[in-house]
């Protein structure tokens, strides 16, 4: 019977196209991890991959590399300052504007929000340009408050969600039952939101810590992040130590994201 | 509810933690922090780029008249609004069927399944970016693989092409579009999908009539970051693409880094921003026209 046979070709049909493309999507974003990593054990001096012969010269090299070693000083440094103030402001802009439906409230929202989609590089323009015309000359602290402006948003963004799924009426009854605000906060609210500002804080972190279209107009000569000088490598000299640099972000990446899921379940806030 | 302290008897502890209905003043630092920081400077950008000379000494409107007399300047203009649709179009297509396999996985594939996905997003963007630099250098995988099984007798040029800056950006990229995919997909009623089977519908017919049109809302919010990420990639767009192809971000950096020219640069960067804004809205409002078609 030729209806018997259509859904189970249709079903194989579906599966594979399916499975396909979802097995290549994997591969594709596993592969560059993978590549960078073995490529970082080379023994020779060419990216080539894959590697002739494997050591562990590169990440000897780094022992002496000073400016690297300076400049993810600066980067985690910078890192630390962004997240503690976005996590701050974020927060209490988040308690603020969560739980209101008003017009002033989306409105904030959008505009906390715009600087995930607004082209960075034209803020950073626009910073070095505010702090030209104000006469401010350029430093650490005007590199960090560019920083938070493109941070603060995956903190509003995590808490938010997590703010969405309290029960006003448990601020209610805790009220009613004579808390005071600072308690019913720290009782209340905090537990339920708490790993939403966790994750918020982490991916602040990391997109502070992996920032350039802001750096590359806010920074220095005395602040130069990892990024920027990395990418200078890359442009000029694909020096091997970049392999190797890389083999260390992602070792501490993968180590950060796997202890972050355990704590915040940080896979649950990214959705 | 509103505010019933009365000014003389609010303590210190009542300051310090405002009563209900006036919550909104938690907003106000950050509220301020970005009027002086980040709408303040975008003003200044635009007061800029009205500035008629490089020297910055009278005002008119010729930056936009240099920029749109010019062909140049609109090609750069829109090959980098078509390398966005490129790289989104591309996403999509391996994204989907990759949040699919996560949603019909079960708990243990999930946690492997979701750590592959983030891992990219949350990797440095030169790292991702140098990976490419490997994978299609001439030494790297792509030529070596070709060489070896004949099908190519020299090593092909692959770096600095559009087809290697597409596939590198939809890699980088990719993360955006299956996260939000694979919340709409996890919310959806498993039951649609098999009352769909129970009349009979095969599976390409119950996806096509019913899982992608209720995943419309996650396909919008997907493009939307994608796309963003994509026309705005600097780094990936200079490493990969090279000095063969500019798009708007290198042209932006280079007009204010090496030739100085800051109100052209600005008046590139207003340009910019205002067509990926003219994008963003689009999807918004498709994003809400799908959300409507999904209630009714």
């Amino acid at each position: 019977m030729p209806d018997m046979q259509r859904p189970t070709l249709g079903s194989a049909s579906f599966g594979l196209v399916m499975g396909t493309l979802a097995g290549a999507a994997l591969l594709l974003l596993a592969a560059p991890t993978l590549v960078v990593l073995v490529t970082s054990f080379t023994d020779g001096y060419s990216l080539k991959f894959p590697p002739p012969s494997y050591s562990l010269r590169w990440y000897a090299s780094l022992i002496d590399a000073w400016q690297l070693q300076d400049a993810a000083l600066v980067s985690l440094k910078l890192g630390a300052v962004v997240t503690a103030v976005s996590v701050v402001l974020g927060t209490a802009a988040a308690l603020a504007i969560g739980r209101s439906r008003r017009a002033w409230a989306r409105g904030l929202d959008a505009l906390f929000m715009s600087p995930l989609v607004l082209p960075a590089l034209a803020f950073g323009l626009a910073s070095l340009v505010f702090f030209s015309t104000a006469g401010v000359e350029l430093s650490f602290l005007t590199l960090a408050i560019g920083h938070i402006v493109v941070s603060v948003p995956y903190v509003l963004r995590t808490t938010l969600a997590n703010l969405a799924q309290l029960d006003p009426a448990l601020l209610e009854s805790s009220e009613s039952l004579g808390a005071g605000r600072l308690y019913t906060f720290r009782r209340v609210t905090l537990p339920t939101i708490r790993n939403g500002i966790g994750a918020g804080a982490f991916i602040a972190f990391m997109s502070s810590f992996d920032n350039i279209p802001v750096s590359l107009f806010m920074a220095d000569a005395r602040n130069e992040v990892l990024p920027i000088r990395m990418w200078q490598i890359l442009e000029n000299s694909l020096d091997v130590r970049a392999a190797a640099v890389s083999g260390v972000l992602i070792a501490v990446t993968v180590l950060a994201m796997v202890v972050m899921e355990r704590v915040a379940g940080l896979s649950r806030q990214l959705r | 509810m509103t505010a019933i302290t009365a000014p003389g008897l609010a303590g210190p502890a009542t300051a310090a933690w405002p009563r209900i209905g006036r919550e909104w003043t938690l907003a106000l630092p950050l509220a301020a922090f970005f009027a002086v920081f980040f709408v303040t400077p975008l003003l200044l950008l635009v007061a800029v780029s009205l500035y008629a000379d490089a020297e910055m000494t009278r005002f008119g409107l010729d930056q936009y008249i240099r920029f749109f007399g010019d062909t140049f300047n609109l090609a750069v203009l829109g090959s980098t609004l078509l390398l966005g649709v490129k790289v989104t179009a591309l996403t999509l297509l391996f994204g989907y069927p990759l949040a699919w396999l996560y949603t019909r996985s079960g708990p243990r594939m999930q946690s492997a399944l979701i750590l592959v996905i983030i891992l990219p997003l949350l990797t440095s963007v030169v790292v991702r970016t140098f990976a490419w630099i490997v994978i299609l250098g001439r030494d790297g995988i792509v030529n070596n693989l070709l060489l070896s099984l004949g099908l190519a007798e020299t090593p092909l040029r692959l770096l600095y092409t559009e087809g290697g800056l597409v596939a590198a950006l939809v890699q980088v990229q990719m993360p955006l579009m299956v996260l939000p995919l694979i919340t709409t997909l996890s919310r959806l009623d498993p039951n649609l999908l098999d009352a769909s089977a129970a009349l009979g519908a095969g599976p390409w017919r119950g996806f096509l009539k019913v899982t992608l049109p209720l995943s419309l809302p996650g396909i919008v919010a997907g493009c939307l970051l994608t796309y963003a990420a994509a026309v705005t990639a600097f780094i990936t767009q200079s490493l990969v693409g090279g000095g063969q192809m500019l798009f708007m971000p290198q042209y932006i950096y280079q007009q204010t880094i090496t030739l100085h020219n800051w109100p052209f640069a600005a008046a590139i960067s207003i340009v910019f921003m205002m067509s990926v804004l003219g994008v963003v809205m689009l999807f918004n409002l498709l994003g809400r026209a799908s959300k409507g078609y999904v209630h009714a």
